[in-house]
């Protein structure tokens, strides 16, 4: 309990505001480092989750390269990355869009096939061109899932982005790697916390925007009253 | 004009859906495929839109071969109504209506005010322009999809059993509003039904086919109910039994007409027109 008190006592400590070592500082390291490695993951696994949902095509690769990369120990990967390119964030933001990818290309292409096939068909039947479907039929119907993956994603990313203090001087692990060198325990557990915070405001945002992005028509049901414009 | 010519279409080696076709639709008419399921219906439909190409043979709508026209371009040139609607269920009706005129360049204004008329005339209120697809019933929606088929004011329209989840009621419904819109309209209507009754009540042409996609018989409901070309086909149409195997029976004096079931049919008289009547589409 005395801990606690001690590790809040720590997180608003002026002291802990200034210099190179500051919380807001920290905070925004970490954060960054975690939407970047996410817009990587995304970049790569949104087109390909795309693709897979809307040619049918590769899944089964996919599910096993997923299922593959799930099982990596972050950690392990994350040595073994470093001892290859060498200390410093490079490892981390490899070992970490490998972790971030599996969880949003799912989110992508059960995105995709959630979607009714007759719905696809009848699009194609009037004459939609396939990238007028991706983009008219697909994308907005698939985005709830699509989101759902990222979020995912995004909370394993944000936790595990601690780890980036074990090979740089670097985000809100490094109060986790001092205070066990120094035995600064107050340290640790508000880092913790911070991390903690951080992660829960990130996963509110998430299910906020997940809420918003499901179109009108799929949420409206029929005993709700019509609203007209 | 539409044209069939020795199509046939394998999806596999052994999975023959359409064996050998050849048929002329008429402009202007309504063509009904009519067959049990697996019998290739859809897959004919799909042939002439290019949502699948044939393996061997040839489309030809008004002397043009299909398979060398642009299959987006050909689709939107054509209307499609299928079952369960097929609507986009994350765009409001009227929109989803207005889509492919939306994807042909014609303006937003336009195509809503065009959009809105196509609800009239398929007998929709415009207040339902701006709901959602899940916020109608079956016989609505299936509405709604007639009218996206109309929208592009196409010479063609292509129904797979456009009515076949309605209800009977609803369905006896939609089918007096298709006869009706033919008559204004007179586009050239090929249906796929299941239904010998709809075959026989909408087709022009109706076109009876059995598994692997083969054809039965082609004629006009009265030459097939007349002479049906063999025992598939007088079973099919129920030409040997229930209300179409009819017999007259003299109840002193009056000659009442009787189905196979003993079910009494109605009162046989001799006026001419009534009769020429009786001579006429099965149904109509
Ligand atoms: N994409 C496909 N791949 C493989 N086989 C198919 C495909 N589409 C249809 N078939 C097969 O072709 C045959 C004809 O199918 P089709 O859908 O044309 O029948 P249908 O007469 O429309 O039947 P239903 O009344 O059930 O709709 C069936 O045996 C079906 O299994
Ligand atoms: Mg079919």
């Amino acid at each position: 309990m005395n801990l606690l008190i001690e590790s809040i006592q720590w997180i608003l400590d002026p002291q802990n505001y200034v210099g190179g070592n500051a919380i807001p500082l920290r905070v925004l390291e970490h954060l960054g480092f975690t939407v970047a490695t996410l817009l990587i993951a995304s970049a790569v696994a949104i087109p390909a989750g795309f693709f897979i949902g809307h040619t049918g095509r590769g899944r089964g690769l996919a599910v096993s390269i997923s299922g593959a990369f799930r099982a990596i120990p972050t950690l392990g990967l994350l040595t073994l990355v470093a001892l290859s390119i060498g200390i410093g964030l490079g490892a981390p933001y490899v070992a970490l869009t490998i972790l971030a990818i599996p969880p949003i290309l799912a989110g992508a292409y059960t995105g995709f096939e959630a979607i009714d096939r007759r719905t696809i068909d009848a699009a194609r039947a009037v004459g939609m061109s396939e990238g007028q479907i991706v983009r008219g039929v697909e994308l907005p119907l698939g985005l709830p899932l699509l989101i759902g993956g990222i979020r995912s994603a995004a909370l394993q990313v944000i936790s595990t982005a601690t780890l980036a203090a074990y090979l740089a001087d670097f985000g809100l692990g490094r109060y986790l790697f001092t205070g066990l060198k120094t035995r600064d325990y107050a340290e640790m557990l508000g880092g913790s916390i911070l991390v903690i915070l951080l992660a829960l405001a990130l996963e509110g945002i998430f299910a906020t925007i997940q809420r918003f992005v499901v179109p009108r028509g799929v949420v409206s049901s029929r005993s709700r009253v019509v609203r007209v414009r | 004009m539409i044209e069939f010519r020795s199509v046939t279409k394998r999806f596999t080696t052994d999975v023959v859906a359409v064996d050998d076709f050849s048929l002329v639709l008429p402009s202007r008419k309504i063509t009904v495929l009519v067959g049990s399921s697996g019998s290739g219906k859809t897959t004919l439909l799909r042939m002439i839109n290019r949502m699948v190409d044939p393996t061997s043979g040839s489309i030809e709508i008004d002397g043009v071969d299909v398979a060398s026209l642009e299959p987006v371009k050909l689709r939107r040139s054509i209307g499609y109504v299928m079952q369960n609607s097929g609507l986009l269920p994350h765009r409001k009706v009227v929109d989803n209506v207005a889509t492919v005129p939306l994807l042909r360049g014609v303006p937003r204004k336009q195509a809503r005010r065009e959009a809105l008329e196509l609800l009239d005339t398929v007998g929709l209120s415009r207040t339902l322009a701006d709901r959602y697809p899940s916020q109608l019933s079956g016989g609505q929606q299936q509405r709604v999809g007639v009218a996206r088929g109309l929208a592009v004011n196409p010479n063609i329209l292509l129904m797979d059993e456009p009515f076949g989840a309605v209800d009977p009621i609803v369905r006896a419904e939609l089918q007096q509003e298709l006869l009706r819109l033919q008559q204004e309209l007179d586009k050239t209507v090929v249906f796929v039904t299941h239904d010998i009754d709809e075959a026989f009540l909408l087709g022009d042409q109706v076109v009876i086919l059995r598994t692997g996609g083969l054809v039965a018989q082609i004629g006009s409901p009265t030459e097939i109910l007349a002479r049906p070309a063999d025992e598939f086909v007088a079973s099919f149409v129920g030409a040997d039994r229930g209300k179409r195997a009819l017999h007259l029976e003299n109840h002193g004096g009056g000659e009442l007409v009787v189905d196979s079931e003993g079910r009494l049919a109605g009162v046989l008289t001799r006026d001419t027109e009534s009769g020429a009547a009786a001579q006429g589409r099965a149904g109509r």
